[in-house]
């Protein structure tokens, strides 16, 4: 029982097991007096750093420890928690900045600017009081993941306090309505004859998936506002999705505006082994920056994790493991959370920085031989599932891939291309043309089409999945001409050939394209997505009428519905979609005299 | 350096590249710092990198020719390594480990730091978005660097990045901050003409008071390269935040760096990673970069234009690769460029500033910046295209409008790109001249700034 037991050796102050016998980076070895486990959560050394264990060999340990351990001496001693690898759960973490081992990077600023080792704060602000509203009423059976109450954690994220997932029995007593610490008793379990006191905060293991009723298929599309995504690659709530590409090419920028605009209701950023500078934009935009389902801050959904590329390595992995089980603990009060992790190739390295330090044997280019299964138990975390009181729930993962050189044949992308369905390969030469998002269109995929497919039938518009298939062709076939065109000029080419690649030109200009910083076109309703795409290829089919009839193509081109068209991404605003209406008719007016024109000539 | 006394080692079990082993007792740290003398009375600098019971690995600075096993001395500090701290460290010139290199006494330190630093908590940093004048319009213009950000030059071999990074250093200013900028030049593992370039330079213009430069010339051993620049950014950390100034820190050549730790790490027998770096080169470079930044309620900042050269001009060598994973942007030069007699060979198509967009504008730069810059760029993206059009079919076979481009092509890289190496250009006149570049356009070209634009600027 691991809550249960939690509670219990939480009581018990950390106990010398050993001493410290071998410091070199983030590896100490210790001799041990007591018995550990693998996994163990430890503290090392007199400022009693963070470590976990990672092998046992007789009576010696090896620790990985999350802080720098500059300074260490052999001899120091070392504790033990009993409990592995865990996090603080509760809530406060909503609006919260925490380091990769969950401490609140807001409440050490105030020791100062920079992040001193063995700077310690509960990640749960034991001062802060929180209205607890009970919602279930002893004696009563309860089961593990059921609901005790409510806490408005935030005006936009309802906090539903859990009874421990694995503690089922009977509920003897819940607290009265009232202000409480994260810390305080709300109930009392009694379970095999034994009564168990429960908090709001809870810790839970990170490495250890937390349980649910049964998994649900993914069939309710992510909107994220980008048309790239939601019309072409759609990503299902309770999906995975990669986003590979070399540096500078829009990853970091892609994971922001999904943060800003998908519909989430809670989102955790892992900004894991990244820049400083990108935490503190979220720290800025956030706050400010209204989420467009309820008009209120983004922050008050969002939960960051910030382990920059200059804080320790080895809390860089644990960074991942944190941001997931948080992710699944607002899972399981029944609301849909979307991971992003930028970057999941930094997590490797540092995956791969502590197996070469233990001196293991590497596999392909130096990365230990268990990243695979690593990386596939993480995107394993994400799923559209019936929670244990019976709620629906999911946890979208996207991962941020940084491929050395840009070159997606190397092991991470290769083998998180094995456990994702959406692929969202980001292109160099797309973006040093500064075209934005720099999705290649023919390398991408996403597994969701099918899933979600439905959804758009019965939410928006029959023809969804005909419209995109539409557009592929257009692309495809224009990707086709472009390498004809390379060796002999567009102009070599006949009109009708020339209107394929003026109309995948429309499209790219008019949909595909989309500038996170433009103020209208940074988030992009369904209805405007649709309507975009529409009225583009209503474009393409009138203009193959006219062509027919011998116009030549720069009358095409020339046409100022063109420009309207191109312009409506930033133009027309989400809340006037009649707007796209006379956008139409507009294309029909214009096309209509074009036709005439060209019916005379005849 | 300062000296204290600390407990003392005779004799050393083993010596191998830059590591020596000698058998311990416990009582010395992981990371702590160590005097090694050896059979000669030298004295050096070592690191512990393995603090055991039975053994102690350690890390020698200046290198260990001349130790012997059973002649050597290790006198441990029971500190890490530190650097001195001092606002009066401006206007000298420094070694690795912040000892004098000019003849001058040693500096009276302020403080000593510990030349790694500590991160910046990400919850403090202010996210930067002040101008900082270059005086380069390739950089202001298109590339604009803000204070707090950290703007990589990518170069070639015998390329010009060492007359630019000077010229930067003669001209940066914050506009609106009259005493301008503090300057930390960490030269790393450059010949001592290299060195006197910079010194020169900075020296004929005046701007030496400004400038303090760490050096470590090309013949001193490759460890000590690991703490030039981290020497250099501890003076660089208390300037900004203890003193409140702003700080441009030019860090040459990371490359050497970089082979330097690839040394070291193989004299330690690690597994390499690609091209025989280390799998943590990603890490180590990050805790360079990352002391870039501003920190909220305090008034100094770090910017950093680190300058290296890329093996074969390769952009997908493993430096400029994990650099550019790291930094915000990167500023490119050409070759062709620099064949062509364009000084600075920039080449704005793969360079770029990724915090310029809130970095400019209306009361930090000029309203029209964002628009005309982003119009140039896509003009001279174009322009190189049909150049290499005209190169296949000659460029009469080109339409009119095509020719345009051409002759905007040329005249951009000639008049707004290529200016003089003591040519320093207000913001005011690199966007002037910007609009003079789009003259000869046709007007139906200029989408990308507004009517009202270019009847203001275009007159
Ligand atoms: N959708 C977009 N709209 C507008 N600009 C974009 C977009 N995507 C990327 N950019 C531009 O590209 C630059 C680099 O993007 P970003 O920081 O996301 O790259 P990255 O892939 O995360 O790189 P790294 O691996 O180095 O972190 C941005 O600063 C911005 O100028
Ligand atoms: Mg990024």
């Amino acid at each position: 029982m691991n809550d249960a037991s939690a509670t219990d050796a939480a009581e018990r102050r950390p106990e010398t097991v050993g001493r410290a016998v071998w410091i070199s980076g983030p590896v100490v070895r210790a001799d041990l007096t007591a018995n550990v486990f693998m996994g163990e959560q430890m503290e090392v050394g007199a400022s009693r750093l963070i470590g976990e264990i990672i092998g046992i060999s007789g009576k010696q340990a090896l620790i990985q420890v999350y802080e720098e351990t500059d300074g260490m001496q052999p001899g120091e001693p070392v504790y033990g928690t009993g409990l592995a690898m865990y996090i603080e759960l509760g809530p406060g973490l909503i609006g919260g900045v925490f380091d990769g081992v969950q401490r609140p990077l807001n409440i050490l600023q105030r020791k100062g600017p920079f992040v001193e080792k063995g700077a310690k704060a509960d990640p749960l602000d034991p001062a802060r009081r929180w209205r607890f509203i009970p919602d279930a009423k002893p004696p009563a059976r309860i089961r593990g993941g059921e609901v005790l109450g409510v806490v408005p954690e935030t005006p936009v994220v309802e906090h539903r306090v859990l009874a421990p997932p694995d503690c089922s029995g009977e509920l003897v007593a819940v607290a009265p309505e009232g202000d409480y610490a994260a810390g305080d008793p709300i109930a009392t379990i009694r379970t095999d004859g034994r009564e168990f006191t429960v908090a709001m905060a809870q810790r839970w293991p990170v490495k250890q998936a937390r349980p649910y009723q049964e998994h649900l298929r993914p069939i309710v599309p992510l909107i994220t506002g980008q048309r790239i995504f939601d019309l072409f690659f759609p990503l299902a709530k309770g999906g995975s999705a990669a986003i590979p590409g070399g540096f500078g090419t829009g990853k970091t920028v892609t994971q922001h505006q999904l943060s800003k605009w998908a519909e989430a209701d809670v989102i955790v950023y892992v900004g894991c082994g990244e820049r400083g500078n990108e935490m503190a934009e979220v720290l800025m935009d956030f706050p400010k920056l209204a989420d467009p389902r309820t008009g209120r801050p983004l922050m008050e959904k969002t939960v960051l994790i910030g382990n920059t590329s200059n804080m320790p390595v080895a809390a860089r992995e644990a960074s991942i493991y944190t941001g997931i089980t948080i992710a699944e603990y607002y899972r399981d009060m029944g609301h849909h959370v979307a991971l992003m992790a930028d970057s999941t190739s930094r997590w490797a390295e540092a995956l791969r920085e502590v197996s070469g330090r233990l001196e293991e044997m590497p596999a392909e280019e130096g990365f230990p031989a268990y990243l695979a299964t690593r990386l596939a138990q993480f995107y394993e975390r994400a799923g559209r599932v019936r929670t244990l009181s019976g709620r629906e729930g999911s946890v979208t993962i996207i991962g941020a891939v940084s491929p050395a050189g840009g070159d997606f044949s190397e092991p991470v992308t290769q083998h998180t291309k094995r456990f994702t369905r959406c692929f969202w390969a980001l292109d160099k030469d797309l973006a040093a043309a500064r075209y934005f998002p720099a999705i290649n269109y023919l390398e991408s995929y996403s597994g969701y089409l099918d899933d979600v497919a439905e959804w758009w039938r019965d939410r928006h518009d029959p023809q969804w999945r005909e419209l995109r298939e539409q557009a592929m062709r257009l692309l495809q076939e224009d990707d086709r001409l472009q390498r004809i065109v390379r060796l002999v000029g567009e102009d070599a080419l006949p009109d009708e050939q020339r209107l394929i690649i003026e109309g995948s030109r429309l499209l790219q200009e008019g949909c595909l394209q989309q500038n996170a910083n433009d103020p209208v076109d940074t988030f992009c309703r369904p209805e405007k997505q649709l309507g975009l795409l529409k009225a583009i290829l209503h474009f393409v089919v009138r203009a193959k009428e006219i062509i027919k009839r011998g116009a030549p193509i720069h009358r095409i081109r020339e046409m100022p519905a063109r420009e309207s068209i191109v312009r409506a991404k930033d133009k027309i605003p989400n809340d006037k979609p009649e707007l796209l209406d006379d956008l139409m008719a507009g294309i029909d007016r214009e096309m209509d005299a074009l036709y005439a024109e060209f019916q005379k000539v005849r | 350096m300062r000296s204290e006394s600390g407990k003392i080692y005779r004799g050393l079990t083993g010596v191998s590249g830059a590591l020596v082993f000698l058998r311990g007792d416990g009582g010395v740290a992981y990371g702590e710092m160590v005097e090694i003398v050896g059979d000669d009375g030298r004295i050096r600098a070592g690191r512990v990198l393995i603090a055991s019971r039975e053994t102690l690995a350690i890390e020698v600075y200046q290198g260990t020719d001349g130790i012997s096993p059973t002649g050597a001395r290790i006198r441990c500090l029971g500190r890490p390594l530190e650097t001195p701290v001092a606002a009066e460290m401006l206007g000298r010139t420094f070694d690795s480990f912040g000892r004098a290199l000019d003849g001058g006494p040693d500096p009276l330190a302020d403080d000593w730091r510990n030349v790694n630093g500590a991160a910046i908590n990400p919850a403090v940093r202010a996210y930067p978005r002040d101008f900082l004048q270059t005086g380069i319009s390739a950089i202001d213009g298109l590339n604009t660097l803000v204070r707090g950000q950290k703007l990589p030059i990518f170069s070639g071999s015998g390329l010009p990045h060492n007359q630019l990074a000077a010229q930067i250093v003669r001209q940066a200013q914050a506009p609106g901050e009259s005493e301008g900028f503090a300057v930390i030049f960490a030269i790393i593992g450059a010949s001592r003409d290299v060195a006197d370039l910079f010194r020169r330079s900075v020296e004929e213009s005046g701007a030496l008071p400004r400038v303090a430069m760490f050096v470590n010339f090309a013949d001193d051993p490759a460890v000590e390269r690991l703490v030039t620049p981290r020497s250099a950014l501890s003076l660089a950390e208390y300037l900004a935040f203890d003193c409140g100034m702003h700080v441009l820190v030019v860090m040459t050549d990371i490359t050497q760096y970089c082979e330097a730790l690839r040394e070291v790490a193989s004299a330690k027998g690690e597994v390499p990673s690609r091209k025989g770096y280390p799998g943590y080169l990603y890490s180590d470079l990050a805790s360079l970069f990352e002391r870039a930044g501003r920190i909220q309620n305090k008034a100094g900042s770090i910017t950093q234009v680190p300058i290296l050269t890329m093996p074969n001009d390769d952009i997908t060598h493993p430096i400029p690769d994990l650099s550019g994973y790291i930094t915000e942007g990167q500023i490119v030069l050409e070759r062709d460029l620099d064949r062509a007699g364009i000084y600075p060979p920039i080449n704005v198509l793969p360079s770029l500033s990724r915090l310029m967009s809130d970095g400019i504008g209306e009361d930090r730069t000029r309203p029209d910046h964002a628009h005309l810059s982003s119009q140039l760029y896509s003009a001279y993206a174009y322009a190189r295209r049909i150049r290499m059009l005209a190169a296949i079919v000659g460029e009469e076979e080109l339409a009119g409008r095509d020719r345009k481009y051409l002759d905007f092509g040329r005249r951009f890289e000639r008049e707004f790109i290529a200016q003089a190496i003591d040519e320093n250009r207000t913001i005011e006149q690199t966007l002037d001249r910007g609009w003079l570049m789009l003259r000869e356009l046709p007007a139906a070209d200029l989408t990308r700034v507004s009517a009202e634009e270019i009847s203001r600027h275009l007159k």
